[in-house]
C-alpha cells in the first residue's frame, strides 16, 4: 500500500485561498469587441428573460384576472384578488394539494436526506468496491420521474405486483396506487428512491471538502466518532446542508411527472403543480385561477431561492 | 472548487483487517444496493416473460421461458424509432445551444467587470430554480402568439413545434450551466486572457480559442447532465406539444400506456427501452455525470 507513505500534498496552500492579485478588470474595449461582448451577453439574457422571467411576471399579472386563455387579450377581465379568495375558500382541490405538497416535502426532507447522509458517511472511507456501490446507488438518478412512475407501477399493481407478492397479500391484495389513503406514500417511496442518490452525491462531495485536520483534532481531544460527526463534521457542512434543503424543497414543489403518469394527479395524488397544468391541458381552462396557484408556488420557492443565492453568492461579495 | 474534487486521499493509517464491523458494513451496503436495483431488475425480469406465462403463474414466479419478444413488440407497437427521433430533434440542438449561450454569459461575467455582473449571474441561477409550473401557463399562451413560418412548424406558432420545446430548454437550462461554467472560468488565471489581449486577440478569440478549450472537462460534464435532463423532460413537451405524434419519447410513454392496456410485460419492456439511452450515458460517462452535479452544488 503505497498510499501509506504518501503525505497529503500541499498542506500549506489548502487553507489560504489561491492568491489573486488582479480581479477581472474593467478595460477599455475596442468598438467591435464591445459589440461582440454585448451580443454574447445580450442574446442569452434576452432568451432567458423572454422565456423564463417574462412568463413568471405574466403568471403574477394573470393571477388577478379571469380569462379562458383562448380568446384575445381584450377578453381578459381583471378581478383583483378574486382568484386567491376563491382558491383559499372554495376551490376543493387546493387544500388537499397543499397538504400533499407538504407531506411530500417533509417526507423528502427526512427519508432521502437521512438515507443519503448515512450512505455518504459509510462510503466516505476506504472500502473495497466503493465505486460499485456508488454506481448502483446513483443509477435511479438518471431515470426520469415519469419512467420511475412506470417502473414502480409494476411493483405496486394489486394483481401480481412485487410488493403484494413479497408481503404475502396475494389473496387480499392492497391497491397501493388506487387507495387514496396510501397512494401518496407509495408514490413518495418511489420518488425517494430516485432522490436518495442525489443527496448522497451532495453529501459525499461535502464530506470530502471537510478538512481532515478538524476531525483529527476532535479525535485527539477524545471525541468519539459519533461526537466528531455531529459536533464537528455536520456543522462544518452547513453550505451542503443548505444546498440539500433548497434542492429538496424545489424538488417537492416541482413534483409532477410521477403523479401525472400514475393517475393524472387525482384521487389522493393532487399536487399544486397539477392544479396549474390542469388549466392548460385539462378540461377546464381557467387561466386566472391556475396562475394564482402558480404565484403561490412562486412565493414559497422564492424564499428558498433567495436563501440559496445568499449562500452561494455572499462569498463573492466579500472578495 | 476543483480542489474539493481532486484532493489526494487521506492516508490510511489502519491496516485493512476483516473485522465484524466491516462485514456488517459490506452486508448493509450490498443489501441497500440490491434494494436500489430491485425495481429495475424486476422490470427487466417482467419484460423478458410472456404475457401468457405471467397471466397464468403471476409475476412472482419462476419464468417458464425468457424471450426478447416484448422488446420487439414495444419497439413496433409503440413506434419507438419515431419517438426517439422526435427526442433527438429536441435534445441535441437544445444541448448544443444551451452550452454555447451559457458559456458566452459565463465568459462575460467571469472575465470582465460590469456593475451588473453579479446581478446577471443571480438572475440566471434563480431562473433555473423556479418550479416550471410558475412559467408554464403564460409560456403556453406566449407560444401561441409567436408566429413562425410553416416550414418550421405546421401549426404556424411555437406550439406543437420542436423549436418551441428547444427554446424553453435553452432558456431554462442555461441558468444551471451559466452558474457552473462561470464558477469554473473564475479558476482560470486572468493572466491568460490578459496576455492574449495584449497580443491583440479579440474578445471573441479569447472566448472561442482560449477559454472554451480550457473548459473542456466541465463542458463534458454539463453535456452529460443536460443530455439526461433534456431527454427526461416530461412537462414541457406535455404542455407545449399537443399533437401526440410529435411528442418526445419520455412524454410519449403516456401514449404507450394506452396502447398496451394491461400488458405489464410490454410496459416494462417499453420503459426499459426508453430508459436505455440515459442508462448507457450513465454507465459510459458516470464520472462526468457525477462531476457535473458536484460542480453545480459546491463551490470553493
Amino acid at each position: 500500500m503505497t498510499a501509506l507513505q504518501e503525505k497529503p500534498k500541499a498542506v500549506a496552500p489548502q487553507g489560504s485561498p489561491p492568491r489573486r492579485r488582479r480581479g477581472p478588470r474593467a478595460t477599455a474595449l475596442a468598438g467591435t469587441d464591445k459589440l461582440v461582448l454585448g451580443l454574447m451577453l445580450g442574446i442569452p439574457t434576452f432568451v432567458h428573460v423572454l422565456f423564463v422571467w417574462i412568463p413568471t411576471l405574466g403568471s403574477v399579472a394573470l393571477s388577478f384576472s379571469r380569462w379562458n386563455g383562448i380568446g384575445g387579450f381584450e377578453d381578459i377581465e381583471w378581478i383583483g384578488v378574486g382568484n386567491y379568495v376563491e382558491i383559499f375558500t372554495e376551490y376543493p382541490r387546493f387544500w388537499p394539494a397543499v397538504q400533499h405538497n407538504l407531506i411530500w416535502l417533509v417526507f423528502l426532507l427526512i427519508v432521502p436526506t437521512c438515507a443519503g447522509l448515512l450512505l455518504a458517511v459509510l462510503l466516505d472511507r476506504e472500502i473495497k468496491g466503493s465505486r460499485i456501490y456508488q454506481s448502483a446507488l446513483y443509477m435511479p438518478m438518471v431515470l426520469s420521474l415519469a419512467l420511475v412512475g412506470f417502473i414502480w407501477q409494476l411493483i405496486y399493481t394489486p394483481d401480481g405486483g412485487l410488493l403484494n407478492s413479497v408481503l404475502g397479500l396475494t389473496d387480499n391484495p392492497v391497491d397501493w396506487i388506487g387507495d387514496s389513503d396510501i397512494n401518496l406514500y407509495a408514490v413518495l417511496v418511489a420518488a425517494a428512491w430516485r432522490h436518495t442518490g442525489y443527496i448522497m452525491l451532495l453529501y459525499l462531495a461535502g464530506l470530502k471538502s471537510v478538512d481532515p485536520a478538524l476531525k483529527e483534532a476532535a479525535a485527539l481531544d477524545g471525541a468519539s466518532a459519533t461526537q466528531t460527526f455531529f459536533r464537528v463534521t455536520f456543522p462544518v457542512m452547513k453550505p451542503v446542508n443548505i444546498v440539500v434543503l433548497v434542492v429538496t424543497v424545489i424538488e417537492a414543489l416541482r413534483a409532477f411527472d410521477i403523479v401525472y403518469v400514475i393517475n393524472k394527479g387525482r384521487n389522493g395524488l393532487e399536487l399544486l403543480s397539477v392544479l396549474v397544468t390542469d388549466n392548460i391541458i385539462g378540461e377546464a381552462s381557467r387561466i386566472g385561477r391556475g396562475s394564482a396557484v402558480a404565484v403561490i408556488l412562486l412565493t414559497i420557492s422564492l424564499g428558498f431561492i433567495i436563501t440559496y443565492l445568499y449562500q452561494v453568492f455572499s462569498k463573492e461579495n466579500r472578495t | 472548487m476543483t480542489a474539493t474534487l481532486e484532493r489526494p486521499s487521506v492516508p490510511v493509517v489502519k491496516k485493512r483487517v476483516v473485522t465484524p464491523a466491516r462485514v456488517a458494513l459490506h452486508t448493509f451496503l450490498i443489501l441497500t444496493c440490491l434494494m436500489t436495483l430491485a425495481p429495475l431488475l424486476w422490470a427487466v425480469y417482467a419484460s423478458l416473460r410472456t404475457y401468457e406465462d405471467t397471466s397464468v403463474n403471476g409475476y412472482f414466479s419462476v419464468a417458464k421461458s425468457l424471450t426478447f419478444d416484448n422488446f420487439a413488440k414495444a419497439w413496433e407497437i409503440g413506434e419507438l424509432p419515431h419517438f426517439y427521433w422526435n427526442t433527438f430533434l429536441i435534445t441535441i440542438p437544445a444541448l448544443v445551444i444551451t452550452l454555447l449561450l451559457s458559456s458566452m454569459i459565463a465568459f462575460g461575467v467571469s472575465r470582465f467587470s460590469f456593475k451588473f455582473n453579479l446581478l446577471l449571474l443571480m438572475l440566471f441561477t434563480a431562473g433555473n430554480l423556479l418550479p416550471q409550473q410558475v412559467i408554464v401557463t403564460p409560456l403556453w399562451r406566449l407560444y401561441r402568439l409567436i408566429e413562425v413560418p410553416e416550414w418550421i412548424s405546421a401549426s404556424g406558432s411555437l406550439i406543437d413545434s420542436p423549436l418551441g420545446v428547444v427554446l424553453i430548454h435553452i432558456a431554462f437550462q442555461s441558468g444551471f450551466c451559466t452558474f457552473v461554467l462561470s464558477n469554473y472560468m473564475k479558476t482560470i488565471p486572468y493572466e491568460l486572457t490578459e496576455a492574449a489581449r495584449v497580443d491583440g486577440a479579440s474578445v471573441f478569440r479569447q472566448y472561442w480559442q482560449l477559454t472554451l478549450p480550457l473548459c473542456r472537462p466541465v463542458l463534458a460534464a454539463l453535456a452529460t447532465l443536460e443530455f439526461t435532463w433534456i431527454y427526461n423532460d416530461f412537462l414541457w413537451a406535455l404542455v407545449l406539444i399537443q399533437d401526440g405524434d410529435k411528442m418526445p419519447v419520455t412524454s410519449a410513454l403516456q401514449n404507450l400506456k394506452g396502447t398496451f392496456f394491461t400488458d405489464n410485460n410490454l410496459i416494462a419492456a417499453g420503459s426499459l427501452l426508453v430508459a436505455l439511452p440515459t442508462l448507457v450515458v450513465f454507465f459510459v460517462l458516470q464520472r462526468q455525470f457525477v462531476g457535473g452535479l458536484t460542480l453545480g452544488s459546491t463551490k470553493g
